[in-house]
């Protein structure tokens, strides 16, 4: 005879709760893409008139049937559009000294992308990726070029310290090291996607 | 000569001793990712897919707002409205919801807050940029848009 306990329900027990927390799990996520909004305008005070070249804004265009204009030319997918956006930003069309500066200190990989065309950004501190979108634009289309302008943006920092974008984005601020890193990537190549109010056509 | 008659055994049962360490190491994997959730959502949401995803250290900033349209359409109709915390609310309402969700957080870190917008695929642009502008006049101007992995194709 044996003094054991029969522990042949615990499995049935840890069956119940198990099931209760799979039911009512949800595994969090606060994954997203970080867009830090403009301040509010006075209205006041009329907004600053800002003087920037033509040539230094990349214009995307996004109408209420989902239509793109990019730079004037009419596009049905935002495909190959952070292609675009990196030529665009690494250009270097009319550098003044800090640029050629920043141009010297850039890896080789990265110089040999600059096509320095008169009619494409200066340099890349110069450089606005403008988006516009209408009313009536569907969220996710918006989402789908924000996400392009953001990652042509992170494949240049990536590839400036030798990183893979992947790992560049998972870089935190938490220790030197990778702060270091990730303000070596950002140094005098600000993120400037200026998103513009939307149009009030075909929406409500 | 004797025959040996070889006497069935009966098989061993397979032991089942190590089941519920099994059993309870899922268990404790589910109690600790799990998240109870605190508010029902009134609205559809399909999160859209994106590939530049950056996690935020601090979730205590975080405050969520759900857009969407409504699930129960006989009573709050099929345009995409509002949630925050447990109630449909209307653009105008942000500011006062912003300014209470603030007060919630430490003093040094009001500033910081970060409101995850989470809107729904279906969603115009009109309904967001609404949401945007209220937030610009609530000065919470780190907004994150909840987005899941998108799988390359």
């Amino acid at each position: 005879m044996s003094n054991e306990i029969n522990a042949g329900s615990m499995a049935d027990i840890a069956f119940l709760l198990l099931i209760f927390f799979l039911v009512t799990t949800t595994i969090a996520s606060d994954k997203g893409i970080l867009n830090i909004l403009p301040p509010k305008q006075d209205p006041n005070v009329p907004p600053p008139d800002i003087k920037v070249n033509e040539r230094n804004i990349f214009n995307i265009l996004i109408n209420a049937n989902d239509d793109l204009l990019v730079e004037g030319e009419y596009r049905r997918t935002p495909e190959g559009l952070d292609q675009d956006i990196k030529d665009f930003i690494l250009n270097f069309g009319a550098p003044d000294e800090e640029a050629v500066a920043l141009f010297n200190s850039l890896p080789a990989s990265i110089q040999a992308k600059a096509l320095r065309r008169p009619e494409s950004s200066d340099n890349p501190g110069e450089a606005v990726i403008s988006i516009k979108t209408n009313r009536g634009t569907s969220y996710e289309l918006y989402l789908e070029v924000f996400d392009m302008a953001k990652k042509a943006y992170f494949e240049i920092y990536a590839e400036r310290v030798g990183l893979s974008a992947d790992e560049y984005r998972a870089l935190t601020d938490d220790d030197e090291a990778s702060k270091m890193l990730q303000d070596k990537g950002k140094a005098g190549i600000p993120m400037a996607i200026s998103i513009a109010e939307p149009d009030k056509i075909g929406g409500n | 000569m004797a025959k040996f008659v070889k006497k069935p055994k009966p098989l061993p049962a397979v032991s089942t001793a190590s089941l519920p360490d099994i059993v309870f190491m899922l268990l404790f994997f589910f109690m600790v990712t799990t998240v109870l959730r605190e508010q029902d959502l009134l609205v559809e949401q399909k999160i859209p897919q994106a590939s530049q995803l950056q996690k935020l250290q601090n979730k205590t900033l975080i405050s969520y707002l759900f857009v969407g349209k409504p699930k129960n359409t006989g009573l709050y109709g099929s345009e995409p409205r509002i949630q925050a915390n447990d109630v449909l609310i209307t653009a105008p309402d942000i500011v006062q919801w912003v300014n209470q969700e603030r007060d919630l957080l430490a003093e040094s870190d009001r500033g910081l807050i970060t409101i995850s917008m989470k809107v729904d695929k279906d969603v115009k642009m009109g309904p967001v940029s609404d949401v945007q502008t209220e937030l610009r006049n609530a000065d919470a101007r780190r907004v994150l848009y909840a987005s899941t992995t998108k799988v390359n194709r």
